[in-house]
């Protein structure tokens, strides 16, 4: 029972603090709770599918297919994060002074809406398909202890959540002229993150062969295993034993965050004296 | 919606980049393994150090366990009855645990690097 515990709550925050991240960085936006709820069903059904045919994708691209699948959501992830850090630049400032939606902020805000539902289906995809391939399992077994497995699993996903809860009322506690600075930072690292893991399943797949070998190891300041260490390794890509090519994706999303931010600030500013000008 | 379609046609765009650059062929010396009872074997492998291998894992159980190795740096589902391959990376000369995750209590084994 322990040992599934385990298992889901490694998983479950995994996804969990992303989705805990999504909702700090929606909040009074109209129609977040759909579009977050509905990420996420989204995910476990694409988590339900992946863990049922696992074997037809594991045995794509020469048994590389997971890996392949996992760098291509990550990817995904990645950009969807970099869109968002876009727009909130653009548009945060209106939206911190006013937490109304109007006009085109409303289109605006969907648009960044489903970007963000997408993050939260991908992480639940990802984590979710593990989750369920091991219960899977354990149902399938037919073992004496599959419902202290199953209990073990259960009171796994409910950790998860409190943990994931607790980030986010953390966040939320943030006074709110400084939750975006806060939260486009957090965003920024995590989006670096998932980058730098999508670069370790590539390598893993056998398309990456250079740059692979790690530059360091940290493991005995603050190891990857710990529930600290997990939960740094989520939320701002720490990794203890990083290769180069994971810390060149790392500081690239860096550098295209804020490059893009910068941009897309500067045309929100902009947006916003012609109007108050007018 | 919107960003839906940029999304969907970016996965595909992703997917495809990498199967029309699969991975490179066997030429790296491949050490198998088995999986059965949720038991390793051979549970102790020896490895040249510096050198890319794989480690090609049938899962002879009925049920999926997921090869895990932090010291190894890898993470991968193999289903019941299936056989996956796990690519590694060059190690320097050291010990490196690895587990089945599922059932960690008694999959597990060590990888030495030489």
């Amino acid at each position: 029972m322990l040992a599934s515990f385990v298992i889901v709550f490694r998983e479950v925050i995994e996804a969990g603090l992303v989705v805990g991240v999504v909702l700090a960085a929606t909040r009074g936006l109209a129609h977040r709770g759909a579009y977050v709820a509905g990420g996420v069903f989204a995910g476990f059904l694409g988590a339900c599918l992946v863990a049922a045919f696992a074997g037809a994708i594991a045995d794509l691209f020469q048994g590389s297919g997971q890996e392949a699948l996992n760098a291509t959501v990550l990817l995904i992830a990645v950009v969807m994060l970099v869109w968002h850090n876009a727009w909130m630049a653009s548009h945060g400032r209106e939206l911190a002074r006013s937490l109304r939606t109007v006009g085109e902020e409303v289109r605006a805000g969907h648009r960044s809406l489903m970007a963000l539902a997408i993050v939260c289906a991908v992480a639940v995809l990802r984590e979710g398909s593990e989750v369920v391939l091991f219960l899977y399992g354990v149902a399938a077994a037919g073992q004496t202890t599959a419902g202290g497995i199953m209990v073990g699993g259960l009171l796994g996903i409910a950790g998860g959540a409190v943990i994931s809860a607790l980030l986010y009322l953390g966040l939320i506690a943030i006074p709110l002229r400084h939750l975006f600075g806060v939260l486009s930072a957090l965003i920024t690292l995590l989006a670096a993150g998932l980058a730098a893991q999508a670069m370790r399943f590539l390598a893993q797949g056998g398309w990456l062969n250079e740059w692979v070998t790690p530059l360091w190891d940290t493991s005995s300041v603050l190891s990857e295993e710990s529930l600290l260490g997990r939960v740094a390794h989520i939320l701002v890509g720490y990794a203890s034993q990083p290769s180069a090519s994971e810390l060149a994706a790392y500081l690239a999303v860096i550098a295209v965050m804020l490059v893009v931010r910068r941009f897309a600030g500067q045309e929100g500013g902009h947006r916003g004296r012609m109007r108050a000008s007018a | 919606m919107a960003s839906l379609f940029p999304a969907t046609l970016l996965g595909a765009a992703c997917f495809a980049a990498l199967a029309v650059s699969p991975a490179p062929a066997a030429d790296v010396p491949t050490f198998e393994m088995t999986l059965k009872d949720h038991v390793f074997t051979p549970s102790e492998i020896e490895v040249p150090a510096n050198q890319r291998f794989q480690i090609e894992l049938t899962n002879a159980d009925a049920t999926p366990d997921e090869f895990d190795s932090h010291d190894l740096r890898v993470e991968k589902v193999v289903g019941g009855g299936q056989t996956g391959i796990i690519r590694i990376q060059p190690l320097v000369p050291g010990r490196y645990m690895f587990m089945g995750e599922y059932h960690a209590a008694t999959a597990r084994g060590v990888v030495t690097a030489k």
